[in-house]
């Protein structure tokens, strides 16, 4: 057994949020300049410039990349040899209360219904899961509204199989056009259940821009999938061009003999993640 | 890629006659700030027959909700929210002379009629481009609305705003017209 001080996870979590805000990743930083050499439009290639110049400044002077500093979405694998002194819950959202206050991000969780700010961002959303070992992973990938309303889930019939997770996934873009703020990433979760297919899609998220699935047939899906959303012309912003995603990302888990959920989870180029271990 | 246009809000008719779909604009001058929950106020003191904060007239409105600024900063990041949020009010507004909006994402159809109809303009600003976007925001004052935080009224000066029309006043739409030019298969 090893104990971990819940105020460790607060100061982490803390971290975290102001990190994520300012700093954009390299993976994802890569492929938005990757995209900028290649993208055919003039006007599209000015704005992903324009992306650039901007991530690098809020990097450069601490600041956060974009406004919508974004909804605390969490995944924490919690190691089984580890003795927590405290809630892990409390913990998590006492750092986002911080991290969100210190780092001058802006406060975006309101009540659903009556529209209230809570004034702190918080409650987090908090996935935790049992793992292997003594250390606790903290993944955050505080999410921003433009791109996550965007976002779709649909029960298909078995019988509609990849032709209709194609055209499920194609036609949502399209849909979303400029709104989720192209270049996007894609998380696609095929299977599961209803709740499952829609952690797929959001953990696919989480994977590093670009990479491939380990299974070959779902990674062969995920090329094809980024050719059909490239080839929608939407382009950086959705004022044409040939880059609408820089990745799709699959993720799969079987599922009831009757039922195909797939779920859409769109993220922007403002593709804030990062993890640490305790 | 050609030069952008310089514009100066509040803005005139013959100001957005000269804006086509696709241009790339810089606008100094003023600039008021309403989201969502700004815009359901306003239309309410309209039902009310009450007046608006601030005289609409040929004026723009940015769709934004900016990050507190930090100690020394005259606002923090501050990029465009989606438009679209916005539809249901924009009509009523435009009707009263407001004359440009900026933000991000397509306009329904009412909206891109009195954009037409009013000789007005929709531009978009790059969404996410937030601390890029804030460097041409040299004065930010909230003049309604303070309750709402980042959500309030505010009005901005700002220095070559980067900006590009996306529906201009003779009803050019950049969205359908750029992605038709890069649209490929079936
Ligand atoms: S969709 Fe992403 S980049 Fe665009 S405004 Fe929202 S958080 Fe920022």
């Amino acid at each position: 057994m090893r104990t971990i001080s819940v105020k460790d996870i607060t100061k982490k979590v803390r971290d975290l949020c102001i990190s994520a805000a300012y700093d954009l990743e390299p993976d994802v930083a890569g492929a938005i300049r990757a995209a900028r050499d290649s993208e055919a439009s003039p006007l599209g290639k000015e704005v992903l410039g324009q992306i650039i110049d901007n991530f690098e400044i809020a990097g450069r002077e601490s600041v956060p990349m974009c406004q919508d500093t974004g909804i605390a979405v969490f995944f924490i694998e919690v190691g089984r040899d580890v003795f927590l002194d405290g809630s892990i819950e409390d913990a998590v959202n006492e750092g986002v209360r911080q991290g969100y206050k210190d780092g001058f991000l802006r406060k975006s969780v309101c009540h659903p219904i009556k529209r209230i700010n809570t004034g702190d961002n918080t409650p987090a959303i908090i996935h935790t899961s049992i793992v292997e070992g003594d250390k606790v992973k903290i993944k955050i990938a505080p999410k921003g509204a433009g791109s996550e309303n965007m976002s779709r889930l649909k029960m298909l019939k078995p019988a509609e199989g990849i032709p209709g997770i194609k055209s499920f996934v194609v036609e949502s873009i399209k849909e979303a056009g400029g709104n989720p703020c192209p270049p996007i990433v894609v998380g696609v979760g095929i299977g599961g259940s209803f709740e499952k297919s829609a952690i797929l899609a959001k953990t696919a998220l989480l994977r590093s821009v670009g990479s491939k699935n380990p299974d070959s047939d779902v990674a062969a899906l995920e090329g094809e999938l980024l050719t059909l959303v490239n080839n929608l012309g939407i382009g950086p912003m959705g004022f044409g061009g040939t880059t609408t995603a820089l990745a799709v990302h699959v993720e799969t888990y079987p599922c009831h003999i009757a039922s195909l959920p797939v779920a859409l989870n769109i993220q922007c180029h403002a593709d804030r993640h990062k993890e640490a271990v305790i | 890629m050609t030069e952008p246009k310089r514009i100066t809000a509040p803005l005139t008719d013959a100001d957005t006659a000269k804006l086509k779909a696709g241009d790339k604009v810089l606008i100094t001058g003023v600039l008021y700030t309403a989201r969502d929950a700004a815009h359901k106020r306003l239309i309410e003191l309209l039902d009310r027959g009450e007046k608006l904060p601030f005289d609409i007239k040929g004026q723009i409105i940015y769709y934004v909700g900016p990050t507190p600024p930090k100690p020394g900063q005259v606002i923090g990041s501050a990029g465009p929210t989606t438009s679209g949020r916005m539809d249901a009010y924009t009509p009523r507004l435009l009707d009263l002379g407001l004359k440009g909006m900026v933000g991000k994402g397509a306009r329904n159809r009412e909206v891109l009629d009195s954009i037409k109809k009013n000789r007005a303009v929709y531009m978009a600003a790059v969404g996410g481009a937030a601390a890029l976007i804030a460097r041409s925001i040299k004065k930010a004052e909230i003049i309604a609305y303070g309750d709402l935080g980042p959500e309030a009224v505010r009005r901005l000066e700002v220095v070559d705003f980067p900006a590009i029309v996306v529906n201009d006043a003779e009803g050019g739409d950049l969205f359908l017209q750029g992605v038709e030019k890069y649209r490929r298969g079936a």
